[in-house]
């Protein structure tokens, strides 16, 4: 990508760091993570941060656990993965729902835009479908302006009101992943 | 392993020995012996969420590095979450000891038998995931020596009970109920 954002950094760059800005000034001190290419910057973000706890998991589900009991120990946190990691997800996330949590999850979108693995798309036809079923507010972004204002309001409505949200992040947003 | 450990004297005993410890319980049995102990406000009882139990104590005993966090589950519910013993492992919170009443059985659906009857042993395997101390216990003396150990944590304690069912002691379902009071416990809003 060749395409700069106001301040000179490749855009590809400028929204991750974007995104840690925006968790870090909503107040966000704990992450955990399965590893995926779309969040490769803003987990080495989050884990050179000595005042962020990070966890990286063996499955997704084990975020949402372990979000919920840092909510009840008084902290906020950010659970981050990619899509196929949702379907992963769905009978733990009947805890926040229940018991009404703040939960932020942010999901990198994978077999929706110029997909190489057929193996990505049942789950990705799949990811808002389920978390809407569970009970999760899911919202999206495919451009990374409308991305960071999504995730700042995310966070807002997660710790302020309660909310169990996602906000997807779009493949057409992360590029063609290279073979 | 003989089983002499009845349940709810072995949960009883660990709470006592525990009386600041923030607490977290697996749905089903663990739930019940929790709440027979004495319903507390720094309890937080799980009625779902399989295999969350000791993850949520991962996330709690994170936020409050100074408390003390005990996690009361069962066989089932944690071998339905191995990989949680990976994930606390590498993550080693000093302040979290998670305890299995093994009883080698789905207790709540039937008596059906569970994994660790057969050979699966949780405590080698939370040994192996890097835990600072992870024994299997089957006397009240064991348990006793087991939570007195001086060792780092995270710690995890199989104990082996019997396979009995005391009556039921059902603390609220209200999950945001229990989580209001759980955190004014810690002076939060």
């Amino acid at each position: 990508m060749t395409e700069k954002s106001r301040t000179g950094a490749p855009v590809a760059e400028a929204w991750p760091d974007a995104i840690y800005d925006a968790l870090r000034a909503a107040g966000v001190t704990h992450m955990s993570f399965v590893p995926d290419a779309g969040h490769t910057r803003l987990i080495r973000r989050l884990q050179d941060d000595p005042e962020v706890t990070v966890n990286v998991l063996t499955t997704e589900e084990e975020g949402i656990a372990i979000a919920a009991g840092t909510w009840l120990g008084g902290a906020r946190s950010v659970v981050l993965m990619q899509s196929s990691g949702v379907g992963n997800c769905i009978n733990m996330l009947s805890l926040p729902v229940q018991a009404r949590m703040p939960l932020l999850m942010l999901v990198t979108m994978r077999g929706e835009w110029a997909e190489f693995n057929p193996w990505q798309v049942p789950m990705s036809q799949a990811t808002e479908a389920s978390l809407k079923a569970i009970g999760v507010t899911v919202l999206r972004a495919d451009s990374a302006e409308d991305l960071v204002e999504t995730v700042e309001q995310a966070a807002a409505m997660a710790f302020d009101s309660d909310q169990q949200i996602a906000v997807l992040i779009g493949q057409r947003l992360l590029g063609k992943k290279k073979w | 392993m003989a089983q002499t450990l009845q349940r709810r004297e072995a949960v009883s005993r660990i709470l006592a020995l525990r009386p600041d410890a923030l607490v977290v319980t697996g749905l089903g049995s663990p739930t019940y012996d929790v709440h027979a102990a004495g319903d507390r406000d720094g309890n937080y009882y799980l009625w779902g969420a399989m295999g969350g139990a000791a993850l949520v104590g991962l996330g709690l005993a994170q936020a409050q590095p100074d408390r003390q966090v005990v996690v009361i589950t069962g066989d089932g519910e944690q071998l339905m979450a191995m990989g949680a013993l990976a994930t606390i492992g590498v993550a080693k919170p000093g302040n979290l000891e998670l305890f299995v009443l093994d009883n080698e059985h789905y207790a709540e659906t039937g008596m059906q038998g569970s994994h660790t009857g057969q050979g699966v042993d949780l405590a080698l395997v939370a040994g192996g995931c890097g835990f600072g101390s992870a024994v299997q216990v089957g006397d009240m003396a064991g348990l006793e020596g087991a939570i007195g150990t001086n060792e780092a944590g995270p710690k995890l304690v199989v104990l082996k009970i019997a396979q009995d069912t005391p009556p039921r002691s059902l603390p609220s379902r209200d999950a945001v109920y229990i989580k209001n009071r759980f955190r004014a416990h810690l002076g939060l809003v």
